[in-house]
């Protein structure tokens, strides 16, 4: 077995305990460490893969953003000595026959895809090609939803401000 | 132009061809790895010694004082003596703590400052991974590292820990913006991420002599943003003795306080070594134009020489600021980011990439 395979082992079997971990784990913070897991090994996967830029987002935007934010949230409103109640019965048999049926479809396809190896050369990812594609307007461009993209988060941003802005009830009337 | 500097990527190879003639490639991965780990963790342990050592001199310069003075000439090993000190203490177990997050937040802190000096490079030839994302890499892995804080001060089931935590949550966040804009202006110029290019494109003058203004403008941002990004003072909020105890690492003790106290002091370093390979040319020497035989003697001095005494040289002027500022409020440490250096830094990047698109740079 090679080091990359030796590698490609472990890091899908963090993803694979953690993942698990995530949803049965009855504390909040922990449940979230373990997601953080799942995301850092995901990104180890992209590094795995050469594809260096995707690893980056991944940990910036996943690890370093989306998780931070999440432990924020929880540290201003869980206390440490809380836990989640046990799920009824029902719950669990539900998820759990969920859980099968999903394994179960998704690996058939999987395994009744035949996939055949490609034998050209790993091409090095180029910021630059990136860039240009990004905000191009031809046919390899993705200039549309880079730019739809922009105003969904410039109205989220604006809904987030109106939400956390204090009511000034005194003064209402003047403005 | 720096051809005979000497290239560190000799040896390296030379290493590299001698493993992988005397085992199978596999094991010489292995191998190397090894050696490279245990380089950097001797490189760590040296670097924290030093750096605390610095500190308290520089400190002590700050104040008028002499500072460590007794153990060993200088007080030199007076780290060393404080070091063994804090191997022996007691670890505290805190009960109704969350042991399995508390005992894991140190190592998230000194996990991913590992992973970012793997990218620096210290010398011609000399890095670990020179990958073609390269600064993305560090900010992308140093944006982890608060996530150790914030479990740490939340797991502690502490008050003090907790509202260290939060401070230094919301003050790294804010602050990673500028940070990564004000990198973000030198990429502009280089037009590369990769380490080893930025530092090819400065081989005729720095970029902040070459950036005119606004690249001094965006290195001073850099140097305040990634002050409070580092959590040292004059934004230590998140520790402030004063009022905090010590903040989110009130209760540790031993040797997991240690890692926090490390971890604190090699950011510094990485911050401090981005600053030198960003804004002023990494490794390269100090060349004028048209003095030919000054920048011929420059060339002799070592590369890595080169890339310490310019790093060291913005340690100090950080431990400068922190010895010479009073400690920010929360209030006006988020004003000044959010109201001050973020616009600031907005429309400094578009000025950078005006410059840039009209050719006006050096």
């Amino acid at each position: 077995m090679s080091l990359s395979e030796i590698m490609f082992y472990i890091l899908a079997a963090v993803i694979i305990v953690f993942s698990i971990l995530t949803v049965t784990s009855r504390r909040v913070l922990r449940a979230a460490v373990y997601l953080l897991f799942v995301l850092v090994a995901t990104a180890g996967m992209y590094f795995l893969l050469n594809y260096q830029f995707m690893a980056a987002v991944q940990l910036t935007l996943y690890a370093g953003g989306i998780v931070v934010l999440i432990i924020f949230s929880i540290l201003l409103t869980s206390h440490i000595s809380h836990r989640f109640e046990k799920p009824p019965l029902w719950k669990i048999l539900a998820g759990g026959s969920t859980f099968v049926f999903g394994t179960g479809l998704t690996l058939w396809v999987l395994l009744s895809h035949v996939f055949t190896p490609s034998s050209q050369k790993a091409m090095e990812v180029n910021m630059t090609e990136i860039g240009n594609h990004l905000l191009s307007l031809n046919k390899e461009g993705f200039v549309l939803p880079f730019e739809v993209i922009s105003i969904l988060l410039l109205a989220t941003m604006v809904a987030a401000i109106i939400i956390a802005k204090k009511e000034d009830n005194t003064k209402s009337d003047e403005i | 132009m720096n051809d005979h500097i000497y290239d560190f990527s000799q040896l390296t190879r030379h290493i590299d061809e001698s493993l992988r003639a005397a085992m199978s490639p596999t094991w010489a991965v292995v191998v190397e790895l090894v050696i490279i780990g245990l380089v950097f963790l001797t490189f760590y342990a040296l670097l924290g010694l030093f750096l605390v050592y610095a500190e308290r001199k520089v400190c002590a310069l700050m104040q008028n004082r002499i500072g460590p003075n007794r153990v060993g000439k200088w007080g030199l090993l007076q780290t060393i003596a404080d070091l063994l000190k804090l191997l022996t203490k007691e670890l505290v177990y805190i009960e109704r703590a969350d042991k399995f997050l508390f005992n894991l937040a140190p190592f998230i802190v000194i996990i991913a400052s590992f992973m970012a000096i793997a990218a620096i490079p210290f010398a011609k030839g000399l890095q670990a991974i020179d990958l073609n994302i390269g600064i993305f890499y560090i900010i992308a892995v140093t944006s982890v590292g608060v996530i150790g804080i914030l479990i740490g001060g939340w797991a502690s089931n502490s008050k003090y820990s907790l509202i260290g935590a939060m401070r230094s949550g919301a003050q790294v966040i804010s602050y990673e913006l500028s940070v990564g804009l004000s990198l973000l202006s030198v990429v502009i110029f280089s037009g590369s991420m990769q380490l080893s290019e930025i530092i090819r494109s400065q081989a005729d003058g720095w970029w902040i002599f070459k950036g005119h203004i606004p690249a001094f403008i965006a290195f001073l941002i850099y140097l305040v943003a990634a002050t409070a990004e580092i959590n040292r003072g004059p934004f230590d909020l998140a520790e402030a003795e004063s009022e905090l105890t010590a903040g989110f690492h009130t209760e540790y003790s031993g040797i997991k306080f240690a890692f926090f106290f490390l971890a604190e002091y090699i950011n510094m370093f990485i911050v401090a070594s981005i600053a030198t390979t960003m804004f002023l040319g990494g490794w390269l020497p100090l060349h004028i134009d048209h003095w030919a035989a000054f920048n011929r003697v420059m060339d002799y001095i070592p590369s890595i020489v080169w890339f310490f005494a310019k790093t060291f040289f913005i340690i100090y002027v950080i431990m400068w600021f922190k010895w010479t500022f009073p400690r920010l409020r929360i209030d006006q440490l988020l004003t000044l980011e959010w109201k001050y250096l973020l616009p600031l830094n907005l429309i400094n990047t578009i000025v950078i990439a005006f410059i840039v698109m009209m050719g006006w740079h050096f």
